[in-house]
């Protein structure tokens, strides 16, 4: 009866007949929901778990890694410009050694030492000697210093207190961006001077940039006080003052991170060159650093959701299947159950109705005997008064009498045909013999029975009590749905040359097509209080046992037919029960 | 006209109801079949077989005591000749195939017709042949 239905149409039936049937047997939906909860919570657990510490893992390593080539490119680019810086200290070094403080104030001299520099270091601007009270005895250069005094310059004075100087960048008397390297020397007299020489910018833009790889970076150079040395793609234009809290000195490069005035994380890099004001910074968007990150953790988040999704999916799909299975091997059981208990109530009433109708028969016959020589008595003696009368009163006697011996004889063939057996039956006459239980109630109700036969509808070979069991549980219904003057219409007709149907239509209340497809389960009942719901089961699977086949089509209101198509020789094996015969 | 248990009859009916079979003789006697003896169990009927060999019997299967089955196969083993017409209220198609198994001559089921009974009993009668 519900042979290849999907499995949502399945739950929907099981789920709707839990609320219907009021039998504490059936307890799917709970399972069903226990099953999934518990098979789910098994499954996801430890998925999810899998993923939350994998999601924290990566996360941590991802930000390990993106802090790793920050502070190798501040590493490298501190030693460049320390390296670089050195360099241009040991070159003024090296002049303050080679040549005399005469020959440096010579002009011709120093241009001569300039343009030597300028042809192995182009990044050299000018050279100047400057006095200890801060005047330029000599400059070579593109700016006219020559009579210019440093003595109230920072530079001028660190210089000369610390033997040489790196300057900040700055914009001086020349008015564009440069920086300054100074080295302190004493002259033949004792007096101490300084060579100083200037450096373009450009150079620290040059080292900044070595090493980037990546465009979203900003890297630049600041000052001790936070002033941009070099410019900036986002902090401010060169010799501005930063937004950023400026890193303690410090030999090692640091990785911290801190919020933008936009509120935006960003990851900082700082390297402090040694001997000189610069800070060199990286400094980048977290966000940015991290968008393989993000990238990874959203395909995280997706294979989550898919994997809650397929296992959510496959354990619906799997409890709603072995629901289904307990459903269905419970309903076996039931009707096996039911069967058996039916089978043995049959017998019972079989043994019943043999007893009764044997000791009925005992008086019966002495009646009719009694009465018979009753009438012997009346035929054979000359007449008398109202000797009709009593001879038709005999005659009712004996009529009554022998109305009781055919039903003790149907109670009797009733008992035998307990046992499936298979024998010759023509439909009709098994068909009028059921309507002979029904006949009083027929009667009293007005019923309109017709039994309409095909022609050549073959005599089948089946079993004659389980047919009329079938039968009579159909008609029976009818008669429930029918009211007093109801009809109901018996065709009986050949299918094929195999098969002989049955069909029983009456003109009652008809079932709601919602019924219709539930109307043959067990405990299927629209009786309310009065139906126990097994007998169009019952009859379902008898018809089923002798190899046949039971529809039922109706219209509210108007009709209900039931079909029974019964083939003409049942095959062996079908047969079941017990011998219930009483016969003594 | 029927007889006692003591004399000697055609037809020997046996039957534990004794109201029945006291009726059926009598019905029988007005058919012209009046040498007819009644007994009511088994044990007397063959007593009364063996004492005064009637030509036919007619048997009730249920009774007290030795059953009609167990007095048709002892008439049968001791005297062939005569014919027994098994007439029962408690039929079974078993019992039926038995019976004629045993040699009955007819298996009637009560309630039958007299007609057809008295019938049944002349036709046993005539086969056994014989003298009235």
């Amino acid at each position: 009866m519900t042979h290849g239905k999907g499995l949502g149409r399945k739950v929907r039936e099981w789920w709707v007949e839990e609320d219907s049937v009021d039998n504490t047997l059936f307890r799917y939906r709970r399972l069903w929901v226990s099953i999934i909860v518990s098979t789910a919570l098994v499954s996801l657990i430890p998925l999810c778990i899998m993923v939350v510490v994998n999601y924290y893992q990566y996360r941590k390593a991802f930000q390990e890694e993106v802090k790793h080539p920050m502070r190798l490119l501040a590493s490298n680019a501190r030693q460049s410009l320390q390296f670089y810086l050195d360099e241009r200290l040991s070159v003024l070094n090296y002049i303050v050694r080679d040549k005399s403080f005469s020959e440096l104030c010579d002009q011709k001299e120093l241009t001569r030492v300039f343009r030597n520099l300028k042809e192995n270091h182009k990044d050299f601007i000018d050279v100047g000697v400057i006095e200890a009270d801060g005047d330029q005895r000599s400059y070579v250069g593109p700016y006219g210093l020559l009579d210019k005094n440093y003595n109230q310059q920072d530079w001028f004075k660190e210089t000369l207190l610390r033997g040489s100087f790196v300057s900040d960048v700055f914009m001086g008397f020349r008015k564009f961006p440069h920086f300054a390297i100074a080295v302190r020397s004493v002259n033949e007299d004792g007096q101490a001077y300084i060579l100083r020489a200037t450096f373009d910018t450009s150079i620290l833009i040059r080292i900044r940039e070595a090493g980037n790889t990546r465009a979203s970076r900003d890297i630049f150079i600041i000052n001790r006080e936070g002033v941009l040395q070099t410019p900036s793609k986002t902090v401010g234009r060169i010799l501005e003052r930063v937004k950023l809290s400026v890193p303690p000195l410090a030999k090692a490069t640091r990785i911290r991170e801190e919020r933008d005035p936009d509120g935006r994380m960003r990851v900082i890099g700082c390297a402090h060159v040694g001997n000189s004001p610069f800070i060199y910074i990286v400094m980048e968007r977290r966000d940015t650093l991290l968008t393989s990150w993000f990238t990874l953790r959203n395909r995280l988040l997706w294979f989550l959701a898919v994997s809650v999704v397929v296992i959510m999916i496959v354990i619906l799909a799997g409890a709603t299947y072995s629901i289904n299975r307990i459903r269905e091997a419970d309903n076996k059981r039931l009707s096996i159950l039911h069967k058996v208990e039916y089978t043995a109530k049959m017998a019972s009433i079989g043994r019943l109705a043999a007893g009764v109708a044997h000791e009925i028969n005992n008086p019966l016959a002495i009646i009719n005997e009694k009465a018979g020589l009753f009438k012997d008595l009346l035929t054979y003696s000359e007449d008398f008064p109202k000797k009709e009368k009593f001879l038709s009163t005999v005659e009712a006697i004996l009529g009554s009498v022998d109305r009781c011996a055919r039903i003790t004889r149907r109670l009797l063939r009733f008992a035998k045909h307990m046992d499936i057996r298979r024998e010759p039956i023509n439909l009709e006459s098994l068909l009028r013999e059921v309507l002979g239980f029904l006949e009083k109630e027929s009667a009293y109700r007005s019923l309109e029975i017709n039994i309409d036969v095909q022609e050549g509808v073959p005599v089948i070979e089946s079993d004659r009590g389980r047919l009329q069991q079938v039968f009579l549980n159909i008609i029976n219904n009818a008669f429930g749905a029918v009211g007093d003057g109801g009809r109901i219409n018996i065709y009986i007709a050949r299918e094929g040359d195999n098969h002989a149907s049955v069909t029983i239509r009456d003109n009652g209340v008809g079932i709601p097509p919602e019924h219709l497809q539930n109307i043959f389960e067990p405990f299927f009942t629209t009786k309310e209080k009065h139906g126990t719901g097994l007998g169009l089961s019952i009859t379902y699977g008898i018809v089923e046992k002798l190899g046949g086949k039971i529809r039922v089509d109706s219209q509210v209101g108007e009709w209900t037919k039931f079909t029974v198509i019964l083939p003409v020789t049942i095959e062996m094996g079908a047969q079941d029960g017990r011998n219930a015969s009483t016969a003594g | 006209m029927s007889v006692s248990a003591t004399t000697t009859a055609e037809y020997l009916l046996v039957d534990d109801e004794v109201d029945f079979v006291v009726t059926l003789a009598e019905r029988l006697e007005l058919r012209h079949l009046d040498s007819v003896a009644v007994v009511h169990d088994g044990e007397t009927a063959l007593g009364y077989i063996a004492a005064h060999t009637p030509r036919v019997v007619v048997l009730d299967l249920r009774m007290p005591g030795t059953g009609g089955m167990e007095v048709l196969k002892t008439v049968k083993e001791r005297h062939p000749e005569i014919e027994v017409i098994i007439f029962t209220g408690h039929g079974s198609e078993k019992e039926r195939m038995m019976a004629l198994e045993l040699g009955a001559f007819a298996y009637l089921e009560k309630p039958v017709d007299i007609e057809q009974l008295a019938r049944t009993m002349q036709e046993a009668r005539a086969r056994v042949g014989g003298e009235p």
